[in-house]
């Protein structure tokens, strides 16, 4: 005890209490709004519980209750399905943009303001926007379609058609990695490329032996983080379509969402959002395990 | 165009480029992507222009098959029905004072914690500083449950409490992370002379680093205000009294109301997104910033 006492009236002691001092909030946060809910989760997650009457403990019956409901396998399909195209089809298309944009082209700024602003449009208006521009009788889509004398697509009320429609909605805000990628090509050093083109690299070998390792680390994080968003969607399948049709949108989130707060079904709501992190927290290891190690991490000095 | 992008993105000096194309070719490829990019920058335009114009139109002239792009006749006042339709100037308010609180809570929380991560040296600083970055990866999904269990606990729904007291307690991980990564590039050198003066630590924070900081403390600013602006799932999930309600949740039920005025919801989608839009151009450096403050470096 007295020893503590002394280190802390040394400078380490003493900077060890400023510096607990100064992360203090964030200890605390930690602990009211991440740990106590964390173990509040647990608690629910073995009990079926509707807020109002007594809770009841059914051990692993939740989690039970999933295997055998049919509309949960629906969720997960459609989160799925949909994180599997839009997340690789915005990459690509938001790196192919960043490359493009990256070629000393004139007007670069006012291209990426264009492509850059449709990402900040606050969820609720895009989702409206999108509800209007998908209006299947006189919407824009179907508007544009009829300008190449295309036959009108029902984008909201055929169930094969929702899922595409909000994933071409998704597109839509690309700008946002576009943005994180241009800043990252932008950072690799023209001595690499003059280096390859002495040694007569072509066009496709200097992209996929130095631009994409190179770029690697940034492609990496924004892999990790748009699936950990795109697998969490709500705001879209809630407004624009409300799950439907035929729960051809009933994203996971959606789903828990409507357990939680609309059956109060607190505990089976709780299973579902653990089900959900342990696929995205399972997703997350996979993709370190199998692209981590191929991940270029430049040495800094 | 995958090759032409990035043959011309990976010839960065005119010399390269010069024994390998030619002046001609090299030509020809940038108007290749000039015109590729201005086919895209039209198609990423179309939406918002669409909004706009459904915005000024008459309601007939909504429903009219193609439809017009430059509305007529130009219709504002489709702006004062939509606003007065809902009382839209209690959302505003209400969502300008969550702006300012979050402001008040990020700015001096985010940054007073990441001084404690950028500049001082303590054991466990480093474990802490893991926390930061693994709460970052956790899905929200996974917290929202519970948390609207504790907050109906403490009965904060249907109060501004839930979504303001949080952000008071560190201001989000990702704000501290951006504030760290900046608090680092500022030379030690400064809060040494400070520290031989007789400066205290917290003294060094206010005094030295915060108005270095200001860049930075700008990007995060921007950041909040837009996630602010913007977050609807939290209003939706805490507030229910439409006195209450921020912009999001009052167009969300407006919409549900309204369904089938599109010229008034498409007034109302504009006047949401309108101050995000000139937040965006009064400081467009800044968010670039931020990217590369947060994408980039690690």
């Amino acid at each position: 005890m007295t020893a503590i006492v002394r280190w802390l009236r040394k400078p380490a002691g003493r900077r060890t209490i400023v510096g607990y001092i100064f992360i203090t909030p964030f200890m605390l946060g930690f602990l009211f709004w991440f740990l106590v809910p964390a173990l509040t989760s647990l608690w629910l997650v073995v009990h079926d519980w509707n807020m109002i009457a007594p809770p009841e403990f059914v051990g692993l019956g939740n989690f039970r209750d999933l295997f055998t409901d049919k509309l949960f396998w629906q969720a997960l399909k459609v989160t799925t399905a949909y994180t599997a195209i839009a997340v690789p089809l915005g990459m690509v298309l938001a790196f192919l943009l960043a490359l493009l944009m990256n070629a000393k082209v004139r007007g670069i700024t006012v291209f990426r303001t264009i492509y850059y602003l449709p990402s900040i449009v606050p969820a609720v208006s895009n989702a409206v926007l999108w509800a209007w521009i998908l209006n299947s009788d006189f919407g824009l889509l179907n508007a544009l379609l009829h300008v190449f004398g295309l036959r009108r697509v029902l984008w909201l009320q055929e169930p094969e058609w929702a899922l595409p429609a909000l994933i071409l909605m998704s597109l839509w805000s690309l700008g946002g990695g576009m943005v994180i990628y241009l800043a990252g090509l932008q950072g690799i050093p023209n001595e690499f490329y003059e280096a390859a083109a002495i040694d007569g690299a072509s066009a496709w070998a200097k992209l996929w032996h130095v631009t994409i390792p190179l770029m690697s680390p940034v492609i990496f994080f924004n892999l990790v983080m748009s699936l950990i968003g795109t697998f969490q969607i709500f705001t879209a399948g809630y407004l624009i379509t409300n799950g439907g049709p035929q729960n051809a949108t009933l994203f996971y989130v959606l789903y828990l969402w409507r357990n939680a707060f609309l059956y109060l079904k607190m505990g089976y709501a709780a299973a579902l959002a653990w089900v959900l992190s342990f696929i995205i927290m399972g997703l997350t290891v996979f993709i370190f395990r199998g692209l981590g190690s191929r991940v270029y991490y430049e040495e800094v000095g | 165009m995958a090759t032409t992008g990035a043959k011309l993105s990976a010839g960065g000096s005119l010399g390269v480029r010069r024994v390998r194309g030619g002046l001609s070719r090299r030509w020809l490829s940038q108007v290749m992507i000039w015109v590729v990019l201005v086919v895209g920058a039209v198609l990423m335009m179309l939406p918002l222009m669409w909004m706009v114009s459904s915005s000024f139109k008459l309601e007939q002239r909504v429903f009219q098959f193609p439809p017009q792009l430059i509305p007529d006749p130009f219709r504002p006042a489709n702006y004062v029905d939509a606003l007065t339709y809902k009382p839209f100037h209690i959302y505003f308010r209400n969502t300008a004072f969550l702006v300012l609180m979050n402001e008040l809570a990020i700015l001096l929380t985010a940054s007073f914690c990441a001084y404690g991560f950028a500049r001082m040296r303590f054991p466990g600083r480093d474990l802490w500083f893991a926390i930061v970055l693994s709460t970052m990866m956790v899905p929200y999904v996974v917290l929202m449950v519970p948390q609207f269990v504790i907050f109906s606990r403490l009965h904060w729904i249907d109060t501004f409490l839930p979504l303001t007291v949080p952000y008071f307690f560190g201001g989000g991980a990702f704000n501290i992370f951006l504030l760290r990564q900046f608090f680092r590039t500022i030379p030690e050198e400064l809060a040494d002379a400070a520290r031989i003066d007789g400066c205290s630590e917290f003294a060094i924070y206010a005094r030295i680093i915060m108005p270095l900081a200001k860049p930075a403390l700008t990007t995060v600013a921007i950041f909040t205000f837009i996630g602010t602006w913007n977050d609807f799932m939290g209003p939706l999930l805490y507030l229910n009294s439409p006195q209450r309600f921020t912009v999001s949740v009052g167009l969300a039920t407006f919409r549900s109301v309204l369904n089938t005025r599109w010229d008034l919801l498409m007034a109302a989608s504009t006047a949401t997104t309108l101050p995000i839009i000139i937040v965006f151009f009064m400081a467009q450096r800044y968010f670039v910033q931020g990217v590369v403050l947060s994408g980039l470096k690690g």
